[in-house]
């Protein structure tokens, strides 16, 4: 049987009996080893271990790797193929921590040898924060008075003082400016883009990254490639084809989305971990999720089919567009509509309220974020009346960054960057379903479920919009602040009258 | 200039292709023993910037990181709007003032030297540092710190404060929310409680005398890490 059908039969059959039998298919092989923790949710084991492995074992183990990527593509896969396959699975992530980590300190040694300083980026920050306390509270201190404000307005020469210091504070380290450029590593993971500050400090540092170019470039970019081109391919095909059969066949055309996007995930060798799955996202919800990557839409709809929403793009992403309609149901908006609210809450509570339709799938941060924190969810898709299931996807930054800087790269440099990268791991977390609850309003709401998305991703949580990386701040957050300290001033004047 | 003085090694810090060379001064006598925040690199040789002295070398390396993080015209400067392009300095009332004090007279952009020099003056004063006798005052000396604080009062640089520049300061800080009559009789009544020689205007020394009591030292200081 060749390689694509046998994954369609196994589903099937899985299908049929009803049970919750883990899926056997092909392209899931690393869900199969899911039962074993992976090295990537535990601390690296081998880490502490084997602190330092000689040059040949590290090739043995490149090459082990190269075996378990290439396995995927050979046919007739059988179960043997598929034990021997997650092992190695396992096994290249254990490499790959301590690879990353023998990096690291061999440069610290050769630096240190070389009594050189290495910069490493700390990420605890330049400058140690005081305790974020309140305008009111840092200027009482200043002016040395008692708790209460003054009875008559006052203001004092050293007031400027506060503003001055969080101002210069901004400057140095602010919350917003680098949630919108890469995640700094500690080490380095034998990338050239991550990077920042390691020069040349051996040379058997850099034949190790020589070789590790070479396999990336070489060996595991064309494959990804090809993979690539032919899932998008199958996609256009068969989701026309399914198209064109009466009814739309809602169950075969599960089957071709689901088939596609795993061999869009095996291109892109995303080794990804789902916890929690009894609470994926049912029909006549809307699934939020925090937004990194485009490639957040390929590791959702690996595991699961929704309806996705969109504008309406030219070129491929069109063909993809159009031929992904033909065969479900996808809610893509003209340029002009994406201004009216009124017609896009229309549309998506008219899906939502279709129970044979999918889960929808909304990005409310609107841009993407380094995966180190959630900004502010809009709030357009918590007005609709119906079930949240928030989702919280953490990429692993150690195995090649996946966060899209679109100032920086365009769409396809970044799917290029991503495939010569060594991989792309990440856990997604299916948190349990809300509900807006009587007497809260679609902010609040939405600021309940990015809390909790950020709690479980282990990600910061920020009132600031993501919009902010192209556009200014509004002036109504000065005018807050100027009205606070106008409250100092003359706040304890109308109390006492 | 490179002075030959045992026991000194000229330590070389690539930053990014920018060489930037440093001293290391001599291990201190032990009885003073200065925390590690406070050993001192001249970050030039050649320049005699003793107000550099402040920061060591991780924290210069960290400095630059930012700095080029911010300088999104990657042409080694940093202009205005490089500046306000952070939400928490623009949401500041004060924040145009501060990010003014940047820069020289009538330049529009500033160099990494230049960014050092005025975060200098937000540096904690090290108790040994006020027991040293210094060639000159250290930029982050109390003295120091007030005159940062008197020239975003004092626009035009007339070394006095007068009312309208009061006046300005203090609508930036309130915005609207403040009648202009109860502004100026708070202005009047500042100058009044500050001025001793009776000319309407705050002077630098004047200034000082108001804010003898203030804990400046605490205030006006960011603790830097490393």
């Amino acid at each position: 049987m060749s390689f694509f059908s046998r994954g369609v039969v196994c589903d099937v059959a899985q299908r049929t009996r009803g049970s919750s039998l883990h899926r056997l298919s092909t392209c899931g092989s690393h869900r199969f080893c899911r039962g074993l923790n992976s090295p990537f949710t535990q601390p690296v084991v081998g880490a502490g271990v084997l602190p330092h492995l000689s040059f040949n074992q590290q090739v043995w183990e490149c090459l082990l790797l190269c075996v378990h990527i290439l396995l995927p593509c050979v046919k007739h896969y059988s179960k043997i193929q598929i034990l021997q396959s997650c092992f190695l699975n396992t096994f290249s992530e254990c490499f790959f921590s301590v690879l990353i980590k023998w990096a690291t300190s061999r440069m610290e040694k050769e630096a240190k040898e070389k009594n050189q300083q290495l910069y490493k980026p700390c990420s605890n920050g330049i400058i140690a924060k005081e305790q974020a306390s309140s305008l009111q509270q840092e200027i009482q201190e200043l002016r040395g008075s008692p708790s209460g404000l003054p009875s008559v307005p006052e203001f004092e020469l050293a007031d400027i003082f506060y503003f001055c210091r969080t101002g210069v504070e901004s400057i140095l380290d602010d919350e917003v400016t680098k949630r919108f450029s890469a995640q700094e590593l500690e080490g380095w993971n034998l990338l050239t883009r991550s990077n920042y500050n390691f020069r040349h400090i051996s040379v058997r540092l850099t034949v190790l990254w020589g070789l590790g170019v070479l396999i990336r470039y070489g060996v595991l970019l064309p494959l990804r490639v090809t993979l690539a081109v032919v899932g998008i391919c199958l996609l256009l095909v068969l989701t026309t084809l399914v198209g064109f059969l009466p009814n739309k066949e809602f169950y075969l055309s599960e089957k071709v989305h689901l088939m596609c996007y795993r061999i869009c995930v095996k291109s892109l060798t995303a080794i990804i971990t789902y916890h929690n799955r009894e609470n994926k996202p049912k029909t006549g919800g809307i699934c939020v999720s925090n937004h990194t990557t485009p490639i957040d839409v390929i590791i959702l709809a690996n595991d699961g089919c929704y309806s996705m929403v969109g504008q309406v793009h030219g070129g491929l992403m069109g063909m993809i567009q159009r031929a992904m309609v033909k065969s479900s149901h996808h809610i893509w908006f003209e340029r002009s509509e994406v201004k009216d609210r009124h017609l896009v809450a229309k549309r998506l509570s008219d899906h939502v309220a279709d129970k044979t339709k999918q889960p929808i799938l909304i990005f409310p941060e609107g841009t993407c974020i380094n995966n180190t924190s959630v900004m502010m969810f809009k709030k357009g898709s918590f007005e609709i009346a119906c079930t949240v299931y928030p989702v919280a996807i953490k990429y692993d930054p150690r195995f090649g960054d996946a966060f899209w800087n679109s100032s920086k790269f365009g769409l396809v440099s970044y799917l290029l960057r991503m495939m010569s990268s060594w991989a792309v791991v990440c856990s997604v977390w299916y948190l349990p379903p809300m509900n807006r609850e009587e007497g809260e309003d679609a902010v609040q709401f939405a600021n309940r479920v990015k809390a909790a998305i950020a709690a479980q991703g282990g990600l910061v949580d920020l009132i600031w919009d993501g919009g902010l990386k192209r556009a200014k701040v509004k002036d109504a957050f000065k005018e807050e602040q100027q009205k606070l300290y106008s409250e100092v001033l003359v706040g304890g004047q109308e109390t006492g009258d | 200039l490179a002075k030959s003085c045992p026991g000194q090694e000229t330590v070389t810090l690539y930053l990014r292709g920018v060489a930037l060379r440093g001293r290391r001064p001599r291990p201190a006598p032990p009885s003073t023993s200065p925390p590690p925040a406070s050993t001192s690199h001249p970050i030039k040789q050649e320049d005699n910037l003793t107000e550099t002295r402040l920061v060591s070398h991780s924290q210069i390396t960290r400095l630059y990181s930012r700095f080029t993080s911010l300088d999104k015209g990657e042409n080694g400067t940093l202009s205005r709007e490089d500046f306000q392009r952070i939400p928490e300095l623009a949401i500041n009332p004060l924040g145009d003032r501060i990010i003014n004090a940047f820069f020289p007279e009538g330049e529009d952009q500033v160099n990494f030297r230049g960014f050092m020099r005025i975060l200098a003056h937000f540096r904690p004063i090290e108790d040994n540092e006020k027991k040293s006798v210094a060639v000159s005052e250290p930029l982050n000396s109390r003295t120091n710190k007030l005159l940062f604080a008197f020239r975003l009062y004092d626009l035009d640089r007339d070394d006095k404060i007068s009312r309208e520049e009061l006046l300005q300061v203090l609508r930036m800080m309130v915005g609207v929310n403040i009648s202009d009559d109860q502004l100026g009789s708070i202005a009047d009544r500042t100058i009044q409680e500050a001025d001793t020689n009776g000319d309407n205007s705050i002077s630098f020394n004047e200034f000082i005398k108001v804010l003898e009591k203030v804990d400046v030292e605490q205030k006006m200081s960011i603790r830097f890490l490393h």
